[in-house]
């Protein structure tokens, strides 16, 4: 019982505890905020490229595509764990605005709105058509020509507060898209002054994914008409890939496995076909693979923070150290009182270790109170600092965000709470143990002769 | 008087500390008896040893050589545990710079050896008779009013007489005080002497280690120390 209550009178009565507490305060705040902001930029960013892929796709990274998919497309849907395919066309092209000579490069996605927005996260990316898919493709000002769905980057621009300004009907503006196609061997399918495939696009809608690259890169167009931009509408169509959702109960690597299986299936069936070479080059890939080029940095870069306040955390948990050793060193006193009254040394590193847990919950708690605080705040704080000093913390014409993200996962915040109490502990132990192997004479400094 | 009678013996205490280079011998074989209900001082002059001997019969140090045997038992056998429940029930120490502890009032500095030698739920057990215990005590030093005070807020003399209460807490058989006197004017001291005299007669034993001869003369017996062996 005295344990308890001298460890709580320390805690109490000597300033520099609190500084103690601060300290870990502090730390516990740095990282509670800098681990939440990373999580949340991290999980926005894999969840707004997941909605943009789909669950898993079987596809091939060249431009000719690969034949048969509707064989293997009329396969999946008969399975009983996918939910929706969506073929598409993936290309580059040329795109200029009607009338004008100046062009610019884009990628083009030849996709079906409905089939595509069941798939992937495609519906919810639109601004005009988000109830109705459907009418993707049909412009408002003009439903019977042809529609360009545009990345939101290519056709608004963004204010400091990454907000867009939109009209009420998207004004009628057409687009030259011009396209190569190749034939089944990669070669140019025409030649002469027909060499380039062009047809113009009428723009019906923009797509904001919240993906820089796509959001600035990416015209949608529509699936069969991509097919003759590209080329590969000849008598053995082609594509480029298939877009996967699976049923909500399927697990996504249980999921892969099937369509990877089906494939191998699908490949065997058709290895006597002429264009069964164009199959070797697909790969069947759930999101997180198939956006591994993209994610992999942002992961790279929370690896790094972590690691880099992990470094602050240690120089935090070194001030602690030094605090506990001198309140340790000052209480050697006591420790020789407490050992002449019959007290082992075991009950005194078990002392200093309840007031270093005491100190270590304290300043978690408060640090993290104080973090959760800050984070519920961050964005007004964000808000007030513009307004006032045109300060942002993450650029807005960089960075395709609205608020700046965070997602408080109690897993990591126990994580680091415990860290904080452990840190302090270790911090207590050196010096009590190191003040508990003296004699009681020699604390109680009456050792004259 | 009877072998049986004897508390405390020390026999052949040999001790001697490293100053850098020089082993300082200290005590040069020392032999003592403390009869039960003894009211003994150690005197002698400033490095002859008594504060080395104090604190080996109270197992606070060991001797390099020699035997300390405490109702018969030879200390130099306790383990760990035993010893210190030896320091917790069987001695009390008075110090002569108090030693007490400034985060606890002076009634928790009193009963805190009790504390001490028991579990959260013995303590429970137990605290309204420790409290009533070294409130008793308290009264008993004059320092009734004082129960609530922190140790700082006290004089040498008080903060003496809260040390002699935390002592007798656990009812101890013997009673270890070095130079309880050394840290306070001659009236003051003379108090706590008054105190030391009380408690002997109602029948403790005391070994009071001192430099002062005036002091030592309150003592049943005197006990001379000389260059690190008792003058016989």
């Amino acid at each position: 019982m005295y344990k308890i209550i001298l460890a709580i009178r320390y805690l109490l009565k000597r300033r520099i505890t609190y500084f103690a507490v601060l300290a870990v305060a502090l730390c516990v705040f740095i990282v509670v905020v800098v681990m939440t902001v990373m999580t949340g930029l991290l999980s926005d960013f894999k969840q707004k490229n997941h909605l943009f892929v789909g669950d898993c796709v079987v596809g091939t990274e060249s431009l000719v595509g690969f034949a048969y998919y509707e064989n293997f497309v009329q396969m999946l849907d008969r399975t009983d764990f996918i939910e929706a395919v969506s073929p598409v066309i993936k290309s580059y092209a040329l795109k200029s605005l009607r009338g004008s000579e100046q062009n610019d490069g884009v990628e083009i996605m030849g996709i079906d709105p409905a089939r595509h927005s069941r798939a992937t996260g495609f519906g919810e990316t639109l601004y005009y058509h988000r109830d109705d898919v459907f009418k993707t493709f049909e412009p408002a000002y003009d439903p019977n020509l042809p529609g360009i769905v545009l990345g939101i980057d290519m056709q608004l621009q963004r204010d400091a507060l990454s907000r867009y300004t939109y009209e009420g009907n998207p004004d009628r503006t057409g687009y030259s898209i011009s396209c190569f196609p190749l034939t089944s061997r990669g070669a140019l399918a025409q030649a002469g002054t027909d060499m380039v495939n062009t047809r113009t696009f009428y723009y019906s809608d923009t797509s904001q994914s919240g993906l820089a690259k796509v959001d600035g890169s990416l015209a949608y167009l529509p699936f069969e008409q991509t097919q003759l931009l590209c080329g590969m509408a000849g008598p053995v169509k082609r594509i480029s890939a298939i877009h996967i959702k699976f049923k909500p109960e399927i697990k996504l690597l249980d999921g892969c496995e099937k369509v990877f299986a089906l494939w191998q299936n699908f490949k065997k069936q058709k290895a006597d076909e002429k264009q069964a070479y164009l199959l070797d080059t697909v790969r069947v890939q759930n999101w997180k693979d198939y956006r591994r080029s993209f994610i992999a940095p942002l992961e790279k870069e929370q690896t790094v923070m972590t690691v880099m306040f992990a470094f602050v955390a240690i120089v935090i948990v070194f001030i602690v150290f030094v605090v506990f050793y001198m309140i340790i060193s000052h209480k050697s006193k006591d420790i020789g009182i407490l050992k002449s009254i019959g007290i082992s040394s075991f009950d005194v590193i078990e002392l200093f270790s309840g007031f270093a847990f005491l100190v270590g919950l304290l300043g978690s708690c408060i640090g993290l109170f104080g973090g959760l605080l800050f984070l519920e705040y961050m964005n007004r704080i964000e808000d007030w600092l513009f307004e006032h000093f045109s300060w942002q913390l993450f650029d807005r014409t960089i960075y395709v965000i609205g608020d700046i993200p965070d997602q408080t996962n109690a897993k990591v915040l126990g994580v680091i709470v415990i860290s904080a109490i452990v840190a302090c502990l270790a911090g207590a132990l050196v010096p009590s143990w190191q003040a508990t192997r003296r004699k009681p004479v020699e604390t109680l400094q009456v050792n004259q002769l | 008087m009877s072998n049986n009678d004897f508390i405390l013996k020390a026999e052949g205490l040999y001790k001697s500390y490293r100053m850098g280079a020089t082993d300082v011998k200290v005590l040069k074989g020392v032999n003592l008896a403390v009869k039960k209900g003894e009211f003994i001082a150690i005197i002698g002059a400033s490095g002859s040893g008594k504060s080395t001997l104090l604190h080996i019969l109270g197992a606070l140090d060991r001797p390099n050589k020699g035997v300390v045997k405490f109702e018969k038992r030879d200390l130099s056998r306790f383990s760990a545990g035993e010893l210190n429940r030896f320091r917790n029930k069987m001695v009390g120490f008075v110090f002569q710079f108090y030693h007490l502890l400034d985060e606890l009032s002076v009634l928790e500095n009193v009963f805190l050896p009790s504390m001490a030698g028991r579990s959260i739920a013995g303590w429970f057990a137990c605290r309204k008779w420790a409290k009533n215990r070294a409130g008793e005590l308290l009264a008993e030093l004059g320092l009734a009013e004082r129960a609530k005070h922190k140790p700082y807020q006290l004089s040498g003399g008080e903060r003496q007489r809260v040390a002699i209460g935390r002592a007798l807490m656990n009812e101890p058989r013997l009673l270890l005080a070095d130079e309880p006197t050394g840290n306070l004017d001659s009236a003051t001291g003379n108090g706590i002497l008054e105190v030391l005299e009380r408690l002997n007669r109602a029948g403790q034993t005391i070994v009071m280690v001192t430099h002062d001869e005036r002091i030592a003369k309150r003592a049943g017996r005197v006990v001379t120390l000389v260059d690190g062996k008792i003058k016989s």
